[in-house]
């Protein structure tokens, strides 16, 4: 035995516990770990991107959606009435009032109606509908439906009373307030729900036999109602009027109105889409995760890594992106969990500097 | 018109006077942020303390610090500056009081914390001869742990803590602990309270193969490992923290925490006591003012850390009233004094009887082991 060797045996001995090495299997479920977390950083990363193509508003909020839409659900089924339904109805009031006002000093009394219906009619029907159905009861398609029904005119609503106020204001500014809807809307989700986290019923108990991996069904639901709502997001952004008034918007605001394209609709219908997209990914993830009234801010975040990634321009680079950061999340969970944070973040910096480097700057005229 | 001046003059120095007479009590807790869960029922409970201590009107000024460090510390010089408070009781984590410990030493005003490291009143000094603490020390929870842990042949230990000063203390007495009682420490891993995902680090501890988990968590984050181990097939034993002792933990966990083991107050068991325990009457006396307030079930063992700070102070406010009136230095050196000479002051949490050296006072009547079992905390022999 040579001295090297007797050195390393004895490295071997005295060293605390050698570092486990990664199999197969176990790559295999930190794959599929990564990329079902993926799934949903990737839909919100495609929320970001198109909030601010549209609008110019890097919405910090988005994550409060996500929590927002499971806790309602989670409430449901816990047979509880969910505080949100009060915040809708509470926005529609305030949101009927300014718009109201507005109507008729401007002498618009026929757009009365249309407040009124959208405002306050159709929030009082869905709180209607939550009191008197006992929706825990309900099958779960319902009450996937009903809590949607709650969460997403949120949307739209923080957009008529936070933003468009304020839409040709500087990005800066809008930052700002986006930080400020993001301070009180987990203000709120601590009111309405509690600090304790939550869980709901998963979509299926089904589990699958994939070689030697395990899959189990809502995973399946996480990744195949991922790829639908991305399909039917190019379709719709492909295929229809709206979708091409959006793109539009985000291309050249001016243009766009000098077109006939009522931005403050744009702003409106892409809020819409964002809190959509958030409510659902929270309904996605409840079942396979402890969900809590500030758990969105995290999982916006890394949907936002994943939407800097691609410039805060791109869908498909920002969902490619999303996944890059599951996968990086998931295997430095293995490798070093104590520094899976620092790990995953410390991404933005060679991706800045790279895009700073390649990506031509235009300077905004501010 | 002189006289009817002269009147309003009198009677608005009798107000202020009166007011000096009353005993203020300043209360910091973590009531929104991350430590939300430990600080609402601490809330809660200030609520149901006595209005009125050897005759003199208490005040309580409770102030929610936001789980904040700065804000802690901003809001304790408040308390001291504005309300002039004689007393103050505070913060709900660890990081906060120990940051609070300079300003009321400062003040020469005595403090009870309600967080659980020991650095909080160890090792004394001229500064933390005004700090008092409820909770049991961390080392007196690891303790009970391992013993248990070696009276039921585990040799193997996998350790998963939450990312913070939490994990890392429970890590810094636990590794400790270990090591002196010959327990292999085979994986040490850390996870965020607002993860969505464990895998990696329940993969990394399965190939390990274990005896048994230890999970340093508090609330029902501390549910997620547990319910990621058992999806992977784990079957060993798991041992979780006194941080998990509320019914959201079970709520959360179902039936994966079935069968999990834990040190905890006695409160948490209080029922299941037998009589001669002297901690049994104390600790249902609070379960029974807090559930009549909140509902049944509703009680946790953090807000019992509270009521305990309450009974240390209404132990020492009367021995205090002798020496001085409250809203002057010599009555706030005279309640240090009082608290310091607690002795056997049956509280929910044990019985506490402090020293010049020991500011906590509790024993090893203050802990419990507990299972789970049927969604039920249930008290070990």
């Amino acid at each position: 035995m040579t001295y090297n060797h007797r050195a390393r045996r004895a490295l071997y001995f005295c060293a605390p516990e050698p570092t486990k090495t990664m199999d197969l299997q176990i790559a295999l479920l930190l794959g599929q770990d990564g990329i079902v977390n993926g799934a949903i950083y990737a839909l919100l990363a495609l929320a970001l991107v198109l909030v601010f193509a549209v609008t110019r508003v890097i919405f910090i909020p988005q994550g409060e959606f996500v929590a927002y839409g499971a806790l309602t659900l989670a409430a449901f089924q816990a047979g509880k009435v969910p505080g949100t339904i009060w915040l809708l109805l509470g926005a529609g009031v305030l949101v009927a009032l300014i718009d109201a006002t507005i109507a008729v000093r401007g002498g618009g009394l026929r757009r009365l109606p249309r407040i009124a219906l959208v405002n306050l009619v159709l929030p009082g029907i869905i709180a209607g509908l939550v009191f008197w159905l006992e929706p825990g009861k309900l099958p779960m398609l319902a009450q996937i439906i009903l809590a949607l029904a709650v969460v997403v005119p949120l949307g739209p609503m923080i957009y008529r009373l936070a933003f468009q106020p304020l839409a040709e204001a500087t990005v800066l500014v809008l930052l700002i307030v986006s930080v400020a809807v993001h301070l009180a809307l987990v203000g709120l989700g601590l009111l309405f729900f509690g600090a304790e986290g939550s869980r709901t019923t998963a979509f299926s108990e089904a589990s699958f036999q994939l070689g030697t991996l395990t899959v189990n069904g809502q995973t399946l639901w996480v990744l195949g109602a991922s790829a639908v709502l991305i399909v039917a997001l190019a379709l719709f952004f492909g295929r229809t009027l709206y979708g091409k008034a959006l793109r539009a918007t985000a291309i050249n605001r001016v243009g766009a109105r000098l077109m006939g394209i009522s931005t403050t609709m744009a702003g409106k219908l892409s809020f819409t889409l964002a809190a959509l997209i958030g409510a659902f990914s929270g309904i996605l993830i409840a079942p396979i995760t402890t969900i809590y009234y500030d758990t969105g801010f995290l999982i916006g975040l890394k949907g936002f890594v994943g939407a800097i990634i691609a410039g805060l321009v791109s869908y498909p680079l920002a969902a490619a992106g999303a996944i890059l950061v599951g996968l990086l999340e998931s295997f430095s969970s293995f490798w070093a969990s104590a520094y899976k944070e620092v790990i995953v973040f410390t991404l933005i910096i060679p991706v800045l500097v790279w895009r700073s480097l390649t990506a031509h700057h235009v300077e905004e005229e501010e | 018109m002189k006289l009817k001046s002269l009147f309003a003059a009198l009677l608005s120095t009798a107000a202020v006077s009166l007011a000096y007479a009353d005993i203020n009590v300043g209360v910091l807790v973590s009531a929104t942020g991350p430590a939300a869960s430990l600080g609402i029922p601490e809330k809660n409970t200030f609520a149901l303390m006595p209005t009125s201590i050897g005759g003199q009107k208490v005040n309580y000024i409770v102030l929610d610090d936001a789980s904040d460090t700065t804000t802690a510390v901003k809001n304790t010089r408040k308390l001291l500056s504005e309300d002039k408070v004689d007393v103050i009781i505070g913060s709900t984590i660890t990081p906060n009081s120990l940051a609070m410990v300079d300003v009321a030493a400062e003040a020469e005003t005595p403090m009870i914390s309600m967080a659980a490291s020991a650095r909080i009143v160890e090792p004394m000094d001229a500064k933390r001869r005004w700090v008092f603490k409820t909770p049991q020390n961390d080392v007196q929870m690891s303790t009970a742990i391992t013993e248990h842990m070696t009276n039921n042949n585990i040799k193997t230990v996998a350790f998963i803590g939450f990312s913070d000063a939490y994990g890392e203390g429970w890590w810094q007495e636990f590794s400790k602990i270990a090591e002196a009682r010959k327990l292999k420490v085979v994986a040490s891993e850390r996870y965020n309270r607002a993860d969505t995902s464990v895998t990696g680090q329940v993969l990394k501890i399965m190939s390990t193969n274990p005896d048994a988990v230890l999970i340093a968590g508090s609330g029902t984050p501390a549910a997620m490992p547990q319910k990621t181990l058992k999806e992977k097939g784990y079957k060993g034993k798991i041992y979780q923290t006194h941080g998990v002792a509320n019914n959201d933990f079970l709520r959360v966990g179902g039936k994966d925490v079935e069968g999990t083991f834990l040190p905890a107050g006695p409160v948490l068991v209080a029922a299941q006591l037998p009589d001669s325990n002297p901690v049994k009457k104390s600790a249902l006396d609070y379960i029974k003012k807090y559930e009549a307030a909140h509902g049944p079930g509703s009680v946790s063992t953090f807000g019992a850390h509270a009521w305990d700070a309450g009974l240390l102070l209404a132990n020492a406010i009367p021995t205090a009233l002798k020496k001085a009136k409250p809203g002057s230095k010599e009555f706030r050196a005279a309640l240090r004094d009082a608290l310091e000479g607690t002795k056997d002051l049956y509280a929910a949490h044990g019985v506490y009887s402090m020293t010049p050296t020991d500011h906590l006072g509790l024993d090893q009547r203050s802990r419990v082991m507990v299972r789970i079992e049927n969604g039920k905390w249930v008290a070990q022999k």
